[in-house]
């Protein structure tokens, strides 16, 4: 066990994923990566609470801990200490396995998900096959929770959820293909469904697919980021939980703990699918400009970063006790700020040592891309009305579908052609 | 008979337990308890998948009985009570009382008291077409509007709460004109607010109006044509936009609507979209008679000689004005006491719900949602 430390922290010997006979390592970043997606939730909780909050000129969260940050903690308990309610006309086992089965098939799908070159729990060879097969089984949770509520509005939302989710997984599909297909134009022709095997074709062939063949990347990559918002239920394909017209959609009758399930798994999920998006067009793991701004001055800039982001994020916080008001009631919220800042200070400079640096980085600039994505996941909910089902049916068969379709064609002609 | 049935025949299975689930029709009940319903109205949907085949509303969940309470009260001591049907439109229902029961003592307000109750209940229009586009929007799923109309609707509560020290049942007129003379300022308040209105209302329709997923909600759904409005009798923005130019400001003017200049906007084809476009043109409309009325409040006393105990002669009387969800109207019987034998209200929104059947029947249940949002309903004025 100490060999896989010691070959992990020394330069030379890098452990790859997936290797046989590295369970170790694989157990480690299975903790690692289910605790840190966890986190990740409950910081996009208050996140879009807080920034939702900004955007409709309201305050969000203020009262439980400076600026709300103990919010998603204060809720998490609140939900765990409430009744366990199962409807008495519920089917009761199909009842308590639906939420299960959201949240194991969104958490399953990071398995897959290469947050670097050597950042994986593991390096399945059809990785991002699973990774689409695993995320669409939450359809069944949802249609088992519709079903088992024995309601009628549960029903409804459960009907709607799945058709959309079927009919948007085709088009996001053939976008996925599309930008697979790009992965084989090498010498040798092959290409790889692999996770880490399509970020390291972006950097062989110097290009984010995004910008490959352009602009039939950027339309595929556009096709996915519509089709992974009505696949994750959010605004504005949000009608299975449309809670105007169904209360709630398919999780009406859930409360408490399995309804904060629930909530886990639709979070774990969007940045699941944001992760893929990240993975298949932005270049995963890389840098920006790992081949315009080559050479150890621009690397050591940019290795740089992450250690800047969290000082930046305490001197926020600083900022923030420095406006707090001085009135005794204000004291331990100062105080907690201010603890907050400095751990947060303490982890930039801890980033800033070299060894750290170097492992730390990609994994960074994984997470600040698909943290673009769950910025704009909020940005669509605070600004767009809510699609009507047959308008929704409409906008992924008649228009979503035939041009993924179409840029499949014209990317593989093209690829052809090259 | 097939082989399957044959095996089956002697277990005399009979009909299996009917349950919702096996007839192609759903009946739903939504409401009383449903975020969308503007309050407690009961809709019972039937459906078939998504598809509305009918609908029936309950009403009564709101039931106070307002109209019988106002056969044991003396005018003066009903006056409070109208504020609390249409509640966010309070100030319009106490000027339609008030102007009916004045005409029943044959008198007149003073051209000042007219003058304050055009402008306070022109901002009411303001402020209840606020409302109605922050809900309506939410139910669309629209979450901002509502916090952006929430927050200008703001400044009209402030300067209502600054004249008559309430905020949404305001009680601001009496029998004969107002009680309080406008507060230093009043006028410089509401200019202000004409002044910052127009570019928030071009905000709310920033978000909306060309908003593809808002106009592919809206268009087209909820139509009710011109003959079917007057059929049921809908007034207000709903049959404006359904092309009758039908504005009892215009029609009918009362208190002193005769002096200004503005427009009645309707729409054409009787839609959810043309009737938000009829709303947001009347809130600009509602800006210009505010303009035109603040600048030159007449001087003056602002409460004519009313007799301090009202008898009015034996009689009856209707009176209706146009209130921000059509049109409100008294009927009030006098025998002659100090008590009305009778009151009748004609609530816009109670008739206007009337139309909700034809307006959403072969649609879908996101319209119904929809609709109701668009009819602008207010339960209490609804159940009285």
């Amino acid at each position: 066990m100490l060999d896989y430390i010691t070959s992990y922290l020394s330069d030379t010997v890098k452990v790859t994923p997936g290797q046989v006979g590295n369970v170790f390592w694989i157990v480690v970043y299975i903790f690692i990566v289910f605790g840190g997606v966890s986190v990740a939730v409950i910081a996009m909780n208050w996140l879009e609470r807080k920034a939702l909050a900004h955007f409709q000129i309201r305050l969000g969260p203020m009262r439980v801990g400076p600026h709300g940050l103990l919010q998603p903690i204060a809720d998490a308990l609140k939900l765990f200490t409430k009744e366990d309610i199962i409807p008495s006309a519920a089917d009761k086992l199909v009842f308590w396995i639906a939420p299960l089965i959201i949240l194991c098939a969104s958490f399953t799908t990071y398995i897959v998900v290469p947050f670097g070159p050597t950042h994986a729990i593991t390096d399945l060879n059809i990785g991002i096959l699973f990774m689409l097969g695993v995320s669409s089984l939450s359809v069944l949770g949802v249609v088992m929770a519709g079903w088992a509520s024995n309601s009628h509005y549960p029903l409804i939302g459960a009907l709607r959820s799945s058709a959309q989710m079927v009919s948007y997984e085709i088009a996001m599909g053939l976008a996925v293909v599309s930008a697979v297909l790009m992965t084989s134009l090498n010498a040798a022709g092959t290409g790889t469904l692999s996770m880490i095997g399509i970020v390291r074709a972006q950097q062989a062939q110097h290009v984010w697919f995004l910008f490959k063949f352009f602009p039939l990347g950027l339309i595929a990559f556009v096709i996915f980021a519509i089709a992974m918002i009505a696949e994750t239920n959010r605004a504005p394909f949000d009608l299975p939980e449309a809670e105007s017209e169904l209360t709630a959609g398919f999780h009406t009758e859930y409360s408490g703990l399995r309804w904060s399930l629930f909530m886990l798994g639709e979070y774990a999920a969007m940045i699941a699918v944001s992760s893929i998006a990240v993975t298949l067009w932005l270049g995963g793991w890389m840098r920006p400009f790992p081949n315009a701004l080559t050479g150890d001055t621009w690397d050591a800039v940019f290795s740089l970063f992450p250690g800047l982001t969290f000082l930046g994020l305490a001197a926020i916080c600083f900022v923030g006790v420095a406006r707090m008001p001085k009135h005794p009631y204000f004291r331990v919220q100062t105080i907690g700020l201010a603890g907050f800042g400095a751990v947060l200070g303490l982890i930039g400079l801890v980033l800033f040592a070299p060894p750290v640096r170097d492992r730390i980085q990609d994994i960074y600039w994984f997470v600040a891309k698909v943290g673009v994505f769950m910025y704009l996941y909020i940005w669509y909910r605070a600004t767009f009305p809510r699609y009507r089902f047959d308008q929704l049916m409409k906008v992924g068969w008649k228009v979503l579908l035939p041009i993924a379709l179409g840029v499949l064609i014209a990317t593989a002609v093209w690829g052809v052609l090259v | 008979m097939t082989d399957a049935t044959k095996y089956l025949s002697h277990l005399e299975l009979g009909e299996p337990d009917k349950t919702f689930l096996d007839s192609n029709e759903l009946i739903i009940n939504m409401g009383p308890q449903h975020p969308a319903t503007h309050g407690v109205l009961r809709v019972i949907l039937k459906l078939d998948g998504e598809k509305v085949l009918g609908t029936e509303c309950v009403i009564g969940y709101l039931h106070r009985g307002v109209e019988k309470i106002a056969e044991h009260r003396t005018y003066t001591m009903f006056n409070p009570y109208v504020d609390r049907m249409d509640y966010v439109a309070a100030v319009s229902n106490g000027l339609g009382y008030c102007e009916a029961v004045e005409k029943l003592l044959n008198i007149e307000a003073p051209p000042r008291a007219n003058y304050i109750r055009v402008i306070l209940t022109e901002l009411n229009r303001l402020a209840s077409h606020q409302l109605w586009l922050g809900t309506h929007a939410l139910d669309i799923g629209a979450m901002t509007p509502l916090f952006y109309t929430f927050r200008d609707r703001e400044e009209i509560l402030k300067i209502f709460e600054k004249y008559c020290g309430a905020r949404l049942t305001t009680h601001a007129f009496r029998i004969g004109g107002c009680l309080y003379e406008t507060y230093d300022g009043f006028e410089r308040d509401v200019k202000k607010f004409i002044d910052s209105a127009p570019s928030k209302i071009d905000e709310y329709e920033e978000l909306l109006t060309t908003n593809r997923i808002w106009v592919e909600r809206t268009k087209g759904v909820g139509t009710i044509s011109a003959k079917d409005c007057i059929a049921l009798g809908v007034t207000g923005p709903v049959l404006r936009a359904s092309g009758v130019k039908w504005d009892l400001r215009k029609a009918q003017p009362y208190a002193a609507y005769r002096d200004f200049d503005f427009e009645i906007p309707i729409g054409e084809s009787g839609d959810t979209y043309d009737r938000y476009l009829v709303r947001m043109q009347e809130m600009r409309q509602s800006l210009r008679i505010l303009e035109q009325a603040v600048g030159k409040i007449p001087e003056g006393p602002i409460m004519a000689k009313v007799p301090k105990v009202m008898k009015p002669p034996v009689g009856e009387i209707y009176h209706s004005i146009e209130a921000p969800k059509g049109e409100l109207g008294y009927f009030i019987v006098s025998d002659g006491s100090t008590q009305p034998y009778r009151v009748r209200v004609r609530p816009p929104s109670f008739v206007n719900l009337q139309a909700l059947d034809i307006m959403v029947r072969g649609q879908l249940v996101a319209d119904v949602i929809a609709v109701i949002g668009t009819l602008d309903i207010v339960l209490g004025e609804v159940d009285r």
